[in-house]
Parts: structure tokens; C-alpha cells; sequence
């Protein structure tokens, strides 16, 4: 009787124990979950963010430092074959042209028109000179593979040699003078605010306060948004996390409304507010940047040799800068080409 | 956790008596019937329950002939009620799952297959038409909109079939939310590309983008759940109705028992009421088990030749439509996206296009395997065949691409005669061709299937009740003797 009452008694409770020691257990299960959770993510998370701004400061800092003139640091032309130039000339057969890394989306830079019949072909100011190039090295303008490649993507190619040279409006500038050589410069832009007509944005300035701004990932503008963003020159509530793989791709974003304005080069910009009737450039150019033709670091020849094509592409008035310009870019830009013709060059690099 | 132990009860429900009905202390209720002189001077003694007095009654009863069989009469009635109820119960159930497999749950996993497939061929469609530029074909453009048009009527008839506020619901209100939206892009990328302008590429792109990352895993997700559906149903179909089956052994058994020991008792070979009741019996019980071993042979059929084929077929429908899309963006891309294997670096788009093939080249050896007659076998071989050639030209178009020659690559991938673009056409058709077989197939032997349980659970529950008609009508003639 009594060993059944300390049973009932028992079962009664057993449940209940059982109840409370596996909340218990949960709770503190949860407890340490969370714990370890959040201890982790802090870890993962905040000393890391903060390094990669560090990072990015110390670099541009340095880059500011060590590099003056970044569009002089070339070599001087010449005509002379070399090891790069060779090797280009003596590839076999079908497989002997110029792999040159271009873009396809930069309306008359380098872009497909969709009507031009043959609807394989690429054309623009860039193309033009790569066909120049490729022309003077081997004899044929039209011995040249095209490689389209995104704006990041640029050094990469040029470094893993799936690419010989890049003609693709690429800026010259020092962080980049570390990794590949450029030529001389083949033409003057600077950076410049893209917004819809009807937007309050003016230009580059307080006006963007809380605007969300598109640049394409690895490309001068978003370098320098970074930078001005650091130092106070841009307002900080500016949203520029919106990159994306190409400059054109800024245009949809902002056309579909996911942004509110782009910073691109004055060059690029013009050439998507001629696609787009209802968007300007607002305000001038806010800085001044050089485009040159970017090779492998050690092509010595290649570069001279580049160089030495540029010389006669600016002097040749027939076929050459000049024409190109005002048959690509004097519709999109100013019809006086004085603005963007590159300054005299100047070759600065010694080794 | 308001649980309190039984033992206290009692003392805080003081207003309400015992009464006969309500839940007494379990020791005296379970405890009482079966030891019955186990009475010790337990004070509640006085009160009984209702149950008690049954069975003191029964208990009485069972001294008697007479008594013995009214009881002997209702426990038969009641077993070979509770097998036609159970019988007709389990049957209505397989029969209503056979019927689900053959149509809602394929129908809805072909559904969402043809949603993916065409969501993905209409992708394919769309950069075909980039590719092409301004002179994108009529054919290329009713294919986009035939694909879309596919999508959205099939869109229409999953979230039909699916339960409200279910995964299933979620994904579809997805994707039609998406489709409008990717549609979007891709006129307006029309739009510009007829006006010359880039940007109309940067829009195919973007609509490409969305298509990859957010519609098609949505697709996949929803083939995924139409298809444990469509399992689950077969699950349900086909186990064998052990209840029902071991009621029917009891029923026959216990038929059997009362009539040997009417023989014995009276000497009488044969009670009219009790024969019909045990020939109602058996007549169910084999009706159960061979009906139900015909459909579940049928049913197993149709998943083998039909569901598994199915499967198999538009597996390798979807890898070729990934690999045409997969042909279509390397020459879109011209080498913008690389992927090291390695120490070599290839075309992002045209190692995946390789990964692609051989999914397709496998599936199609698979189907090849699993088709089991020559109707069903014939596309895949030239299913086969068409592949084969496919990867013939698509390496003569890449080399061509290699070798900087774009405007041949181009010709040689979407041009008019002696394209690629033939090889996916034929290797799509020919799967079409045996997805349709293969889908008569299945609906033949599931039909068949479902068909063998018709009529089943009426005729179970109809023949029960004849049955213990039978047997309280036995029962009853022999206990008219002793009036």
C-alpha cells in the first residue's frame, strides 16, 4: 500500500521533473548557442571590417606617397622588337593575333552595335586603336581576339596572360602602376555625376546626402567615393555599397530605381546619358584622370612599342586620334575634342 | 506543468459524488473485472460502476447456453462488422492515394518540371535573341513566348493544387512575382538592343541574373516538393492493409470455432446463417488481398517504368537546356569569367557547358537502361545520337572562338543550317517525344492500378454487413431451440 502510494506519488511527480529538466536543459542550451553565436560573430566580424578600411586607407595613402605623375611613368617609344612582341609574332597558324582585353557594353568605346548586320563585331574609339595596334605589330588590323572582360577583372587578365594588352578606358593610376604597365596616355577624363534630369542632385557635393550611389567594383570612382567618404569630402550618409560588375549596369540600376545617381568617368558617363535622354551629367568633372593601354609589367618592348604606336595615332590626323574621336565621341561629347586630347607625353620610368 | 499527482485529486473535487458513469479511481475499475473474488472490504464496494455490473451480468449470462450464445451471436456480428469498416476504411484510403498519384500528385510534378524547363529554355530563347542582335528571329521569339506563356498557365495550376499557407504556396507566389519582373527586363532589353544601344545587354543581363539566382532554384525547390508529394501518395497506396487483413483471419477463424462447436454440440453439419456469414468473409478477405496485390503490382509498375523514367527524362531535358544556355552565354560573355581547375584556367561558361553534357549523356544512358520497350528506347537513342553530334560542333565552334575568329563561333552556335542550335532542337524534341511515352506509360499502369480498387470498400462494407446478418441469423436458429 505504501510502496504503491510512493509510486503514484512518483509517476505523478516523474512527469513533472522530466519537464522541468529538460526546459532546464533547453534554456541552457539556447543560453550557450547564443553565447557562443554572438562572441563568434563579434570575433568574425567587427576586427575584420575594420582591418580591410585600414587597409584600404594605408594603401591609398602610400599610393599617394611613392607615385607622382602616375600617366608619366611610361617608356620612352621604340620600334624594337622584343621578347613580348616575339612571342606574339610567332604564334602558329590561325592562333597568331593579338588577344586584347576589350569591353563590349561602353557605347562607342567599345561596344556591339545590335544593327550593324555583322552582329558579332565590336566597334569604337577603343577598337579603333586596337585594331592600330594590332595593324602595326602584325600586319593586320583585323588579326586581333577580342576578350571581353568585367571592370575587376582587368589586372587579373593582364597578370595570368590571358590577355596581352588591355585597351578598355582604363585609368592609369598608382595602385595599379604596381601590378601592370601602361602606356602613355591616350586620353583626358575625369570623374562626373550621373543623376536623372528631374533629380535634386547637382553634382559632386552635399547635394548626394543620402543618395545611393553605383560604381562599378574595382574601378577609379568607387576607389575615390571610398576615400572622400573616409575624409569627410563626401557626406557620410552617401550609400555607395551598390557596385556592380560593369559601368553600364549603373544605368539599369538607376533607371529601374535602385539608385539615385552614378559616378563614373566623364568619358563613360556621356556615353550612357546618350543612351538615356533623361539622364545628364550633373556639375563638372571633379577629378582628372588618364586612360593608357595597360600590358604585363615586364613587356618592355610591348610598351614602347605601344607608346610609339600612340605618337602616330595622335599625329595622324586622317586616321588617326582625331578621327576616331569625331566619329565615335563628338556626338556623345563636346564637339571640340581640346578637352579630352591627352597632354604632351612624357616618358618618366626608369626601369 | 499544472500536472498533479492522481492521489490528491479526489479531496479538491468534494462537490461532485461518484457517479456510475464518471471516471472512478482507476484501482477499482481496471482492477475489478478479471479477479473477480479479489473483493477485499474495500469501502467503495457498495457503489459500482456500470462496467462492473456488465460484466457481473455477462459473467451471469455465460452460465447459461442461451446467454453463452447472445454473447457468442454479438462478438461474431461485431468482428466481421469490424472488418468490412476496417477494410472499406483502409481500402478508401489506398484507393483515394492511387488516385492522387494519377492525378494530382505526377501531373503537378511534370507541372513543375515543365515550369523550370520552360523558364530556363525561355532564358536560352532570350540571349539566343541577344546573341543574335537586331535580327532576332521569329522563331526565337514565339519560343520566349510560348515558354512564358507555359510558365505562367502551369503556374496557375500548381497553386491550384497547393495547400494554402504551405512551402509549396510560398514558392509559387514567388515565381509570380518574379515572372513579370524578368519579363520586364527582357523588353526593355529588346527595346534597346533594336535602338542600338548597349545597354540592352546590360538589362539581358541583369534579367539572366535574376532568371540564375532567384527564379530557377525557385523552380527547382517546387520540383522538389511535387515530387515527396507525388512519394508520399505511393507511400500511402501501396503497404499492405495489415488491420484489415488480420481482422478477417480473426472473423474466419472465430466463424470457424462456433460452427465446429455448433457440430459438436448438436451434431448438425451445416447453419445456413453461419456458412453465408463465413463465405461473406472469405469473399472479402480475398477480394482485399487480391485487389489490393494487383493494384500495389500496378502501382509499383508505374513508378518503375513511369515515375522513375519521368524522372530520368527530364533530368536530362533540364542538363541540355542548361548546357545550350550555358553555349549561348559563353559567346554573350566572350570570356569574361574564368574558373581555375588546377593549373588551368578555362571559359567559366563553357567548363559548365561540359559539366552540363555529361549530366546529359549520363541521364540519357540512364533513360537508355530504363526504357522497356522500343517505342520508349527509340528517341533516347536518337536522343543520343544528337548529342553526340552536338559535341562535335560545339568543339569546332570553340576552336574557332579560340582562335579569335567570334564571328564564325557565332555562325557555327545560332547560325541558320549546320549549328548547334539543331542538335539542342532534335536532342529537346526526341526528349519530348519519349517524355510522352514514357507519360502514357504511367498513366496506363497507374490507372490500372487505381482501377483494381474500385469498388472495393462498398463491396467490403456491403458483404460485412451481409456477413453478420448471417451470423446473428445462425445464432438466432439455434437459439430459437431453446424456446
Amino acid at each position: 500500500m505504501r510502496v504503491r502510494h510512493l509510486r503514484a506519488r512518483l509517476k505523478g511527480w516523474g512527469g513533472v521533473g522530466a519537464m522541468a529538466a529538460a526546459c532546464a536543459l533547453a534554456v541552457v542550451f539556447a543560453l550557450a548557442v547564443t553565447c557562443t553565436g554572438s562572441v563568434a560573430s563579434q570575433a568574425g566580424t567587427q576586427p575584420a571590417g575594420h582591418r580591410t578600411t585600414k587597409a584600404l586607407t594605408v594603401d591609398a595613402a602610400r599610393a599617394a606617397d611613392d607615385c607622382e605623375a602616375p600617366e608619366k611613368q611610361t617608356l620612352p617609344p621604340s620600334r624594337a622588337d622584343g621578347p613580348a612582341i616575339t612571342a606574339i609574332k610567332n604564334r602558329p597558324g590561325e592562333k597568331r593575333k593579338l588577344v586584347v582585353g576589350v569591353d563590349q557594353n561602353s557605347y562607342r568605346w567599345g561596344y556591339r552595335d545590335p544593327n550593324s548586320g555583322e552582329y558579332g563585331r565590336l566597334e569604337g574609339f577603343d577598337i579603333d586603336l586596337v585594331h592600330r595596334i594590332a595593324e602595326d605589330i602584325l600586319g593586320d588590323p583585323d588579326a586581333v581576339q577580342f576578350k571581353a572582360i568585367p571592370t575587376d577583372q582587368r589586372i587579373p587578365a593582364i597578370q595570368d596572360g590571358r590577355v596581352d594588352l588591355v585597351v578598355r578606358t582604363m585609368t592609369i593610376n598608382c595602385s595599379r602602376l604596381k601590378d601592370v604597365a601602361f602606356s602613355a596616355p591616350y586620353f583626358r577624363t575625369g570623374q562626373q555625376v550621373l543623376a536623372p534630369k528631374s533629380s535634386p542632385v547637382e553634382g559632386y557635393d552635399e547635394t548626394l546626402a543620402n543618395r545611393r550611389i553605383c560604381t562599378a567594383k574595382g574601378s577609379t570612382a568607387y576607389a575615390k567615393l571610398e576615400e572622400d567618404r573616409e575624409s569627410g569630402d563626401l557626406p557620410a550618409s552617401t550609400d555607395i555599397s551598390t557596385t556592380v560588375p560593369n559601368q553600364l549596369d549603373c544605368l539599369v540600376r538607376l533607371q529601374l530605381g535602385e539608385v539615385d545617381a552614378v559616378v563614373n568617368d566623364g568619358a563613360l558617363a556621356a556615353s550612357q546619358a546618350a543612351q538615356d535622354p533623361t539622364v545628364e551629367l550633373k556639375g563638372e568633372a571633379f577629378t582628372t584622370e588618364y586612360y593608357g593601354v595597360a600590358m604585363k609589367k615586364d613587356a618592355d618592348d610591348l610598351v614602347r612599342r605601344v607608346n610609339q604606336i600612340l605618337v602616330d595615332f595622335r599625329q595622324d590626323t586622317a586616321t588617326g586620334w582625331q578621327a576616331s574621336y569625331t566619329k565615335w565621341l563628338s556626338a556623345t561629347m563636346d564637339d571640340d575634342p581640346s578637352a579630352s586630347r591627352p597632354p604632351a607625353p612624357e616618358y618618366l620610368r626608369r626601369s | 506543468m499544472t500536472h498533479t499527482p492522481n492521489a490528491g485529486a479526489p479531496p479538491t473535487l468534494p462537490a461532485i459524488p461518484p457517479q456510475p458513469s464518471s471516471p472512478t479511481p482507476p484501482g477499482t475499475s481496471t482492477a475489478a473485472p478479471p479477479p473477480a473474488p479479489a473483493s477485499p472490504p474495500a469501502p467503495p464496494a457498495r457503489r459500482r460502476t456500470a462496467f462492473a455490473e456488465g460484466v457481473d451480468r455477462l459473467r451471469h449470462a455465460a452460465t447459461t447456453e442461451p446467454g453463452r450464445l447472445r454473447i457468442i451471436g454479438a462478438v461474431l456480428a461485431a468482428l466481421v462488422v469490424a472488418f468490412g469498416a476496417v477494410t472499406a476504411w483502409q481500402m478508401t484510403d489506398r484507393a483515394a492515394a492511387a488516385d492522387a498519384v494519377l492525378t494530382s500528385s505526377q501531373p503537378l510534378t511534370s507541372d513543375a518540371a515543365d515550369i523550370y524547363r520552360s523558364l530556363a529554355d525561355a532564358n536560352t530563347a532570350a540571349s539566343s535573341g541577344f546573341l543574335a542582335g537586331g535580327q532576332e528571329s521569329a522563331a526565337t521569339r514565339d519560343r520566349y513566348e510560348r515558354d512564358i506563356a507555359t510558365a505562367a498557365s502551369k503556374l496557375v495550376n500548381a497553386a491550384a493544387n497547393a495547400a494554402p499557407g504551405s512551402p509549396s504556396t510560398a514558392t509559387i507566389t514567388k515565381l509570380n512575382r518574379l515572372l513579370p519582373e524578368y519579363k520586364g527586363l527582357v523588353e526593355r532589353a529588346r527595346t534597346y538592343n533594336r535602338q542600338g544601344y548597349p545597354v540592352g545587354g546590360a538589362y539581358l543581363r541583369y534579367a539572366n541574373e535574376k532568371m540564375q539566382q532567384e527564379m530557377l532554384p525557385a523552380a527547382q525547390d517546387l520540383y522538389t516538393m511535387e515530387n515527396e508529394r507525388l512519394r508520399a501518395d505511393y507511400a500511402d497506396a501501396t503497404p499492405y492493409p495489415w488491420p484489415a487483413i488480420a481482422l478477417g483471419l480473426a472473423a474466419l477463424a472465430a466463424l470457424a470455432w462456433v460452427q465446429r462447436r455448433t457440430y459438436l454440440r448438436t451434431n448438425r453439419v451445416l447453419n445456413h446463417g453461419l456458412v453465408a456469414a463465413t463465405a461473406a468473409s472469405t469473399v472479402v478477405l480475398l477480394w482485399l488481398t487480391a485487389g489490393h496485390a494487383l493494384a500495389r503490382s500496378h502501382l509499383d509498375d508505374s513508378y518503375d517504368h513511369g515515375v522513375r523514367s519521368l524522372a530520368v527524362l527530364h533530368d536530362a531535358r533540364i542538363a541540355s537546356l542548361k548546357a545550350r544556355g550555358n553555349e549561348n552565354l559563353t559567346l554573350v560573355a566572350r570570356g569574361a569569367e574564368t574558373v581555375k581547375v588546377g593549373d588551368t584556367t578555362f571559359d567559366a561558361y563553357d567548363h559548365d557547358f561540359t559539366r552540363d553534357i555529361d549530366t546529359l549523356a549520363e541521364g540519357l544512358a540512364h533513360a537508355r537502361r530504363l526504357a522497356d520497350d522500343d517505342t520508349g528506347a527509340q528517341p533516347v537513342t536518337a536522343a543520343m545520337g544528337n548529342m553526340t553530334e552536338w559535341k562535335k560542333r560545339h568543339a569546332a565552334a570553340r576552336e574557332q572562338d579560340e582562335n579569335g575568329n567570334y564571328q564564325q563561333a557565332l555562325d557555327m552556335v545560332i547560325g541558320a543550317k549546320g549549328a548547334t542550335g539543331e542538335c539542342f532542337d532534335a536532342v529537346d524534341k526526341n526528349l519530348a517525344t519519349a517524355l510522352e511515352h514514357e507519360e502514357a506509360e504511367f498513366a496506363t499502369a497507374a490507372g490500372d492500378g487505381r482501377d483494381a480498387l474500385t469498388g472495393l470498400p462498398t463491396g467490403a462494407a456491403v458483404l460485412a454487413v451481409l456477413g453478420a446478418t448471417g451470423a446473428v441469423l445462425g445464432i438466432g436458429r439455434r437459439l430459437s431451440e431453446y424456446r
